[in-house]
């Protein structure tokens, strides 16, 4: 009992974080499951009854074709990176050449660099490429700007490495390449997981390319889409908390299988191991 | 002796020769593995800076020809008084995220050792809002914070108080988008305070305890000290995130009211794409790349005489 009494302060802080964090969570989607005029009259209660029919409605509208192009354009770009980034960390971090840290260096400052910064560039490239408003005028930037972080992740995880494995294989004749491929890649997975998941989470919500290359509803990914909804919906809460609502569940989904790794990949170029 | 030293010449070109060989080859495999990188790379990051800096130095709307007008742009932009606002804003996202993120972030990774029942599950919601995603956070915060029907004003009402147009007055928008975005980002914080404090080997607070230091003691001088390498990195990644920021004072206030929280982010990507003033938007942009870099160069030299003092 004293025990118990003593750790109260404890107890208070952590329900208050606990309502800070998860309130608005239990909003959306108690939001979500009202309607409209249970929404205006009793906006604090969680259940009353459960209204299915919002997200009827947002699927009629089209959530379905967001959902998909959001993960049609990270699915590519995350698999191309994975690649390109996995080939240059070869020779960055297991060779030594006259460039090698210059070259480094130029694709990890890529993390720091503001993304206004290329913007109408790379808009009107998309333009002059005849690119602009499809899915694949996001597929450049997106691998672009997934590089530094992949690159970061990869070579530190490849230093680690023993050498001893590839002189073993040198001396059976495996040529660069196929020590890529054969010793280096299958060792690597762990680190690609890592680089799957960060840019995967990273590429599902990205916003301003796609504001700024994406104009055709048919082409929109899903926090386009979203945004969109919000213009449509905005007399109609409850519909719009349903279509956050689902926008936010394959991430919440993913999370609460593997925990450890989402948290491992979310923090991927911040925590070392 | 003739023969010997022609052996001998034929052998060192030989393996000169070899050498030479060897290297190109090195050169070429080099180049294969880093190309594809390299291509994309040049394309979507290297050329786009350049031309954003040589954008900058013209006056164009994006369609017609360009016309060349110098420093016009960045005279225009010393002289701007919302650039000026957009700069003090962006800021006021460095200064929360570091002194109010970041502390927060420490409380509720200390929470997730507390010997209290039920913290897993309290630890799996906290990390809830890193996960949702930038535009869903901003238009569900934008409904909270509603003048009439928003949660947040009912709350207010119940306390007593009446109801605050949070998100159209001045005084206040900027405070309910930074409450967002510690709302947000809080979570990353934690992870990686999580992440040191595993870290920290047990035995140390044993000895304190035996030594008879109390919990707040324990914190000052074992805790803390030695999170001083995470508090440093947290602190890096927050100002280059803050500088970077866009998606959530878009979605939520599109920079308004008045331009009370409009960022560097925000009103460049105005010029650009609303008022099609893609010169000024250029000059706007480099000054946000000059500014990443003058603040990285910074970090790196500070870090450097960190490590060759030593400390942590």
């Amino acid at each position: 009992m004293v025990q118990t009494l003593r750790k109260m302060p404890l107890y208070l802080v952590g329900l208050l974080l606990l309502v800070f964090t998860g309130y608005p969570f239990v909003y959306m989607i108690s939001t979500s499951l009202k309607d409209q005029s249970t929404f205006f009259e009793k906006p604090f209660a969680i259940f009353t009854s459960i209204e299915l029919g919002n997200y009827a409605d947002v699927f009629q509208m089209g959530l379905t074709r967001y959902f998909l192009n959001s993960i049609l354009v990270s699915v590519a770009a995350v698999v191309a990176v994975m690649l390109i980034a996995a080939l240059a960390s070869y020779p960055l971090s297991r060779m030594n050449f006259r460039f090698n840290r210059a070259l480094f260096l130029l694709f990890i400052s890529g993390m720091m660099l503001p993304i206004h910064a290329t913007l109408i560039p790379i808009f009107k490239l998309s333009q002059d490429m005849g690119l602009y408003d499809s899915l694949l005028a996001l597929l450049g930037p997106y691998i672009a700007f997934s590089l530094p972080i992949s690159i970061f992740i990869l070579t530190q995880f490849m230093q680690e490495i023993p050498k001893s494995l590839e002189e073993a294989a040198k001396i059976d004749g495996c040529s660069h390449f196929g020590i890529f491929w054969r010793i280096i890649l299958p060792m690597l997975t762990p680190a690609l997981m890592t680089v799957f998941i960060y840019n995967f989470i990273h590429l599902w919500n990205e916003f301003i390319f796609a504001l700024v290359l994406v104009s055709s509803p048919e082409n929109m990914t899903l926090p386009l889409g979203l945004q969109d909804f919000y213009g449509e919906f905005s007399v109609n809460v409850p519909g719009l908390m349903a279509a956050l609502t689902l926008a936010s569940l394959p991430m919440l989904v993913v999370y609460l299988f593997s925990q450890e790794k989402v948290v491992k990949g979310l923090t991927g170029g911040a925590v070392k191991g | 002796m003739e023969t010997a030293e022609v052996t001998r010449r034929s052998e060192t070109a030989r393996v000169m020769h070899g050498t030479k060989k060897r290297n190109v080859r090195k050169a070429v495999t080099i180049g294969l593995f880093t190309a594809p990188a390299l291509i994309v790379y040049l394309v979507y990051v290297v050329y786009p800076i350049l031309s954003t800096l040589s954008y900058s130095f013209y006056s164009w709307d994006g369609t017609s020809d360009k016309t060349f007008i110098g420093l016009d742009n960045y005279i225009q932009l010393f002289n701007d008084a919302i650039f000026w606002t957009s700069l003090t804003n962006n800021a006021w996202v460095v200064i929360t995220s570091v002194f109010v993120q970041i502390p927060l972030g420490m409380i509720m990774a200390l929470m997730l050792f507390a010997p209290i029942r039920g913290i897993r599950l309290f630890s799996s919601v906290y990390f809830l809002p890193f996960l949702m995603s930038t535009v869903a956070i901003g238009l569900l915060w934008v409904y909270m914070f509603d003048p009439i029907n928003g949660i947040i004003n009912q709350l207010v009402n119940v306390l007593g108080f009446e109801n605050v147009a949070w998100l159209s007055d001045e005084n206040t928008a900027m405070i309910a988008i930074l409450l967002v975005v510690v709302w947000q980002f809080s979570p990353f914080y934690m992870i990686l305070f999580k992440a040191a404090m595993v870290g920290i080997a047990e035995e140390l607070y044993e000895s304190a305890q035996i030594d008879g230091a109390n919990s707040w003691q324990k914190f000052f001088h074992i805790t803390l000290p030695l999170l001083m390498p995470t508090i440093v990195s947290s602190s890096i990644l927050a100002i280059v995130g803050s500088l970077k920021a866009f998606d959530i004072f878009y979605i939520m206030t599109g920079g308004g009211p008045n331009h009370a929280t409009e960022l560097m982010g925000t009103y460049m990507f105005k010029q650009a794409f609303i008022n099609f003033n893609m010169g000024y938007a250029s000059a706007i942009a480099f000054i946000m790349f000059l500014i990443a870099l003058v603040v990285t160069v910074l970090i790196q030299i500070v870090d450097y005489n960190r490590k060759k003092k030593g400390a942590f």
